[in-house]
């Protein structure tokens, strides 16, 4: 197995109190320096709750968003120019709105064209061939391919979003969210044909999501981030059933599941950090049960604990079933 | 919150400061000579070279500049060569007169505008939807100028209820009375655009905020529909309204320029139209800057109505 | 674009407005062609002559030239220079402001600054001095309106760029291999166009009206040349002896001003998307009621509320959209009932109906009833309605920071749901009000009271929008998605509070969700939604267990569950129908795999025994009493 992802130390600091001339006065961290790596064929699920920085990431990752530090490394070689096109050939995104990631006034094909044109210098007649193969591979009719966006449900838009996605012949696509806008039925049917694309063309994923059980169950990996870290990284068969982070369990106890009774798991009121005063310890040390004054202090490195599981914390809960 | 206004008001300064420079190249492209038109026939070379020095015009554009800009900050404006007098004191005398016209179209203006939006946005698709609608319409379509002469030729040609024009009587005039008998047709002329505008914006404002979720959220918890249209909803829809009436201010300002000449209002429109026809250069400058601050200083207060009124724009 | 034009025709108004322009123009092209008089020729033996006079059929001005053929003219002119002012305006205006809005940061500011600084002058004072500087005359009049108006069209042009910069197609352009240049001209430039059209038809009378009064002022056309302006300016010595000099072109620019004022109205309406589907309508105080029969008085007198075949519809043009067809619920004291479905279901609208709540226009309820112990709601007088609501009947919705007046306090948000329902004292309001923010387990209360919505999360922000529904301890509270928009730690706080509540208090609650692991955990029992009806009803741990719809079994089959690890999901293919054009007999038939032909003939009835019930000819599990 190759690597087909390798991330090292890159995090965002947004500057905050920017002035007209002159620098800014201070700064949010909104994704602290990361170390990750996908493995080529491998699905990546990051999960984490609001202000987790997941999205600060993933738009890092495509290019998007420079990064404040830090590398992006794609099948072993450095990607350091922020110009989203040199990215475009070898990571794609696929939206978490599939409506608005579309441009209301172009039809379908306008929009299926830009990558192919742009990023590959197709010409007409390759272009129309393959964009009828991608279609056929997302399920989607060639009819669709004059209409505008707004004709179509949110299910189909998705499919839409992921075809684009796949025309820039990127190996790698950055899934964020990307069936949180969707109705469970449809949801089902987007999750599957990604699980499709990804056997017949060979993707790598790195799949970002707030739902734990959507996560788990298209995920090999999952990395848990908390206020911007990564707290908890293992398979996903593992890391919710036994999780080692107190973060990552109080999320597993957190998610409605049917036939647990209701319970408050923290029988209080969490707050995130203030993160323009963020904690100098770990930052989740203010709700965590177990936490003692080493972790208000001292922010805890990722390390790692068992076979193939790192978690960021002082005191990692044993091993065993929750 | 004093912070905040001390604030907007060292903003202020960098705006001031440039309007300062606009007005002053606008100017200094002015071709010909001033000298020339001061002196008109006895514009002898010498003469001519004469008051330039006088004037500081042989100086380059620059030190020009900066030695009319010092003089404004001592309060010397410089003297009006058309009328023989300090700028300044023309320029008060003038601007206080088209504030009295001006502020009282204002309140008119945003007094009006504001009922009829919400009523108007309250009753939408009604009777009164429409009506307001209509004259609303009619009233921004209307030219200020034309509509001031048309009152003139009912109100004072025709019923004789108001006088022509001016600002107090000639014989026996000068008290409050006075003013108001002769102040309330141009007021009313200069109203009528103002409050067509604010009464478009309010209602479009009313009607966005109407439609939100918290308007619901009052209706559910069994608020009175007066309270939800006239507090609830109004409040919110002020935080857009409040913008445009420092707009608008600039607006009912303008409009006064043609207001004062049909009325003949002795204001400070009709001085600024006089001077440009007259290329009474420092006149125009002088009087430009200072309506100009002074309008900064109004939106000044504009802003900090606004920030006391919505919370979440940070003090 | 022509639907664009059909929009427009549909605007009586707009094309009154559209007719009166296209001949103001068409003569104002013919004028070259009409056998007219020199405008500028004068004859002093002519002067004032009134209106119908031989050979000046509209009379004379001072110098005795013919008024019509100067109003014809000066039409023209006035006509050209305003469309001029407006285009150039427009054009230079949205350049400015597409650029600061896509680039933002530092080159933003700058322009903007700049703009700012142009609008610090009240906009004639600008047109003033431009005009001294240029001298008077129509081309320098012309462009100092332009000149004072570009930094509206870019102010407002540069909003909604800035909006646009930030959707996420500009960045799926970015991702494809698009320039800064290609993106501006393909992806920017297609969405600003009509609101660039939008803000030049609102402005171009206005523009008109500017330079005629540039002009009136003496400052735009130079004698003898005229436009409107200038022959009002002209006459207005005559005001008093001639008034028609005055009145002819003034009437003229209100006629020009005026219709296209209207046109322009019309023009944003029409390109306004959220016109068409009648999205800026008002909604009324309470939902339309249209009942065609209203239902017998006797109550079932099971439950504290009941709705019994209710009917909820929107009508949108000449659609109608059936959100509610005969929906039949009831809730008893401390019971707490699922209404479960995906979206366009019609759980919510049900829910809003209940107590009139449905935006109207488009909602109307058509038909059933909404009893609270036996007193239908449904058609009740405003009056009535609204002392139940929040007293009797309280919600709880989606989004707390969206559903919370983002300007008053939150004390004086709860405050206010008390005072609306009885007399309360200033002091008395504030400590109920610290009491009520206890009730939620919000910590501080006593500071908490005096915060505003913005400054809490959105987890405290429900808990305020709980407390409120709380405030005079209803018997009913009607809870709408209210955990969707949080995050998973802060829902399980959210639900066990609304579990506690209920069984300290006795409360009856119907919540509406999509997340069977959250009925699963909160509600006895549970009805199932699809396309506006209840597909099934029962316990819920009945129905988890063994669902008797194919709907409810394949919906709870799509759900990941936690800690089953990787896997592939059951989908559902296809589509829910669309509720204006729905399929006679089981709107599921088209995606169930049972579905036989009878399944699309007729009605099916929702039908079952003891606690539960089914819609469904062939249900995974037989309810009738032979097999059970």
């Amino acid at each position: 197995m190759s690597i087909a992802l390798q991330i090292t130390d890159l995090s965002k600091t947004f500057p905050v109190g920017k002035k007209l001339f002159g620098g800014a006065t201070g700064g949010v961290k909104a994704v602290h320096p990361m170390t990750l790596s996908v493995q080529t064929g491998e699905t990546l699920g990051i999960v984490g709750e609001s202000g987790c920085g997941k999205s600060t990431l993933a738009r890092m990752l495509v290019g998007l968003l420079p990064a404040t530090t830090g590398t992006i490394e794609i099948e072993g070689s450095a990607l350091d120019n922020a110009d989203p096109a040199e990215f475009g050939k070898r990571i794609q995104y696929v939206f978490q709105d599939p409506i608005s990631s579309l441009n209301p006034r172009k039809t379908i094909r306008q929009i299926m064209d830009a990558p192919l044109k742009l990023l590959h210098g197709m010409d007409r007649k390759a272009r129309e061939k393959r964009i009828l193969e991608i279609f056929d591979s997302v399920n989607l009719r060639a009819d669709f391919l004059d209409r505008y966006p707004h004709e179509f449900s949110g299910g189909q838009a998705q499919r839409i979003g992921i075809a684009r996605a796949l025309a820039a012949q990127a190996r790698i696509l950055i899934l964020d969210e990307p069936v949180s806008a969707l109705d469970v039925s449809v949801q089902a049917q987007v999750l599957n044909l990604l699980a499709d694309l990804k056997r017949e063309f060979g993707l790598t994923y790195l799949f970002i999501s707030h739902d734990l059980a959507v996560v788990e169950a298209v995920s090999d990996r999952i990395a848990v981030l908390y206020f911007g870290s990564v707290v908890e990284e293992g398979r996903a068969e593992e890391i919710f059933a036994h999780p080692r982070h107190p973060y990552t369990k109080l999320l597993a106890e957190s998610a409605p599941v049917v036939g647990r009774a209701l319970s408050d798991p923290e029988d209080g009121h969490a707050e995130l950090p203030n993160p323009l005063d963020p904690p100098p310890g770990c930052a989740f040390a203010m709700r965590c049960p177990y936490a003692t004054d080493k972790c208000r202090d001292a922010a805890p490195e990722l390390e790692q604990i068992g076979d193939d599981q790192r978690v960021a914390c002082f005191h990692p809960l044993p091993a065993g079933p929750l | 919150m004093g912070s905040y206004i001390l604030k907007r008001l060292l903003l202020a300064v960098p705006v001031i400061f440039g309007i300062t420079v606009i007005v002053f190249l606008i100017m200094a492209m002015i071709p010909g000579d001033p000298a020339t038109a001061i002196l008109g026939s006895y514009a002898t070379p010498e003469n001519v070279a004469r008051l330039n020095r006088d004037l500081g015009l042989d100086q380059p554009l620059v030190a020009r500049y900066f030695i009319w800009l010092g003089n404004m900050l001592h309060g010397d404006f410089g003297q009006s060569f058309s009328l023989n007098r300090p700028v300044i004191d023309e320029v008060l005398e003038r601007f206080n007169n088209t504030l009295i016209l001006a502020g009282t179209s204002f309140v008119l203006c945003t007094v009006f505008g504001i009922l009829a939006g919400v009523v108007s946005a309250a009753r939408q698709y009604g009777f009164a939807d429409k009506a307001i609608t209509f004259v609303v319409l009619l009233g921004i379509s209307i030219p200020s100028f034309f509509l001031g002469m048309m009152m003139i030729l009912i109100f004072a040609v025709d019923l004789q209820w108001l006088p022509v024009s001016g600002m107090y009587a000639i014989y026996g005039g000068g008290d409050l009375p006075d003013l108001l008998h002769h102040l309330t047709m141009p007021a009313l002329a200069l109203a009528v655009v103002a409050t067509g505008v604010v009464a478009r914006l309010s209602r479009s404002a009313m009607l966005e905020v109407l439609r939100q979720d918290f308007i619901r959220t009052a209706r559910a918890k069994g608020v009175k529909e007066g309270r939800v249209i006239w507090g609830h909803a109004l409040r919110a829809a002020m935080v857009s309204i409040i913008p445009v009436l420092g707009i608008q201010a600039g607006f009912v300002l303008s409009g006064a320029v043609y207001i004062e000449i049909v009325f003949q209002w002795p204001g400070i429109g009709r001085m600024l139209v006089d001077a440009i026809l007259q290329r009474d250069i420092l006149l125009v400058q002088g009087g430009v800057v200072f309506v100009a601050a002074c309008y900064v200083i109004f939106n000044i207060i504009v802003d900090v109505a606004q920030s006391l009124l919505d919370p979440r724009i940070k003090t | 674009m022509s639907a664009f034009f059909k929009l427009l025709a549909r605007n009586r108004l707009a094309l009154g407005g559209l007719i009166v322009m296209g001949l103001v123009v068409a003569l104002a092209l013919i004028t070259p062609l009409l056998p007219l008089v020199d405008p500028d020729a004068t004859n002093t033996a002519n002067r004032f002559l009134p209106p119908f006079s031989d050979g000046a059929l509209l009379g004379t001005d001072a110098l005795g030239r013919d008024l019509l053929s100067r109003l014809l003219w000066g039409t023209r002119l006035s006509l050209a220079v305003g469309f001029a002012a407006a285009l150039f305006a427009a054009v230079a205006g949205a350049a400015v402001g597409i650029i600061a809005g896509f680039y933002g940061g530092r080159t933003d500011n700058i322009i903007m600054r700049a703009v700012d600084m142009l609008m610090a002058f009240p906009y004639i004072l600008l047109a003033l001095a431009i005009v001294a500087a240029l001298g008077p005359g129509l081309v320098n009049a012309l462009i100092a309106v332009s000149v004072v108006n570009i930094p509206f069209f870019a102010r407002n042009i540069r909003g909604i760029t800035v909006g646009l910069a930030n959707k996420e197609f500009v960045d799926a352009a970015k991702l494809a291999g698009m320039s800064n240049a290609r993106i501006i001209t393909s992806e920017i430039l297609p969405n600003v166009v009509p609101v660039i059209v939008i803000a030049m038809s609102t402005t171009i009378g206005w523009m008109i009206l500017e330079t005629a009064g540039l002009s009136f002022l003496g400052l735009g056309s130079q004698p003898p040349q005229a436009d409107l302006g200038s022959m009002l300016g002209e006459a207005r010595s005559a005001l008093i002896t001639n008034p028609h000099t005055s009145v002819i072109p003034g009437i003229m620019i209100l006629i020009i001003v005026m219709s296209i004022n209207l046109l322009g109205d019309g023009v944003r309406d029409a390109l306004d998307p959220r016109l068409k589907s009648g999205a800026l309508s008002r909604p009324m105080a309470a939902t339309r009621v249209d009942r065609k029969h209203t239902p017998a008085p006797e109550a079932r007198t099971e439950g504290i509320l009941s709705l019994e075949n209710l009917r909820t519809e929107f009508h949108v043009k000449d659609r109608i959209y059936k959100a509610v067809s005969g929906v039949s619920l009831s809730v008893k004291p401390g019971e707490c009932l699922g209404v479960i479905g995906e979206s366009g279901s019609g759980k919510s609208v049900t829910a809003l109906s209940i107590m009139g709540l449905v935006a109207s226009p488009p909602g109307v309820i058509t038909g059933g009833a909404a009893r609270l112990e036996g007193r239908d709601m449904i058609g009740a007088r405003y009056g009535d309605l609204r002392t139940l609501r929040g007293r009797r009947v309280a919600y709880i919705f989606q989004d707390p920071l969206a559903t919370l007046h983002p300007l008053y306090k939150v004390g004086d948000q709860l405050v206010e749901a008390i005072s609306s329902h009885r007399a309360i004292s200033k002091s008395e309001g504030r400590a109920k009000a610290i009491e009520l923010l206890k009730s939620v387990r919000i910590p501080n209360a006593e500071e908490r009271v005096d915060s505003y919505p913005h400054e809490m999360s959105g987890g405290m922000r429900q808990r305020v929008g709980i407390a409120m529904a709380l405030a005079n301890d209803p018997d009913v509270i009607i809870a709408d998605e209210p955990t969707t928009a949080l995050d998973v730690t802060v829902q399980a706080q959210i639900l066990s509070l609304l579990d506690d509540l209920r069984r300290e208090r006795g409360l009856a609650i119907v919540f509406i969700t999509h997340d069977f692991g959250v009925v699963a955990q909160l509600c006895d029992r549970v009805a199932v939604m699809y396309a506006g009806r209840i597909v099934e009803e029962g316990p819920t741990m009945e129905i988890l267990r063994a669902p008797a719809h194919p709907y409810t079994a394949r919906l709870i089959a799509c759900v990941p569950e936690l800690g089953a690890g990787k896997r592939k999901l059951e989908a559902i293919p296809g589509l829910p129908p669309s509720v204006d054009a729905l399929p006679a007999g089981c709107a599921f038939a088209d995606r169930c795999l049972k579905a036989q032909p009878s399944c699309k003939e007729g009605e099916i009835l929702l039908e079952g025994t003891g606690s539960r019930a089914v819609r469904c000819l062939y249900p995974e599990l037989s309810l009738s009493k032979e097999t059970a």
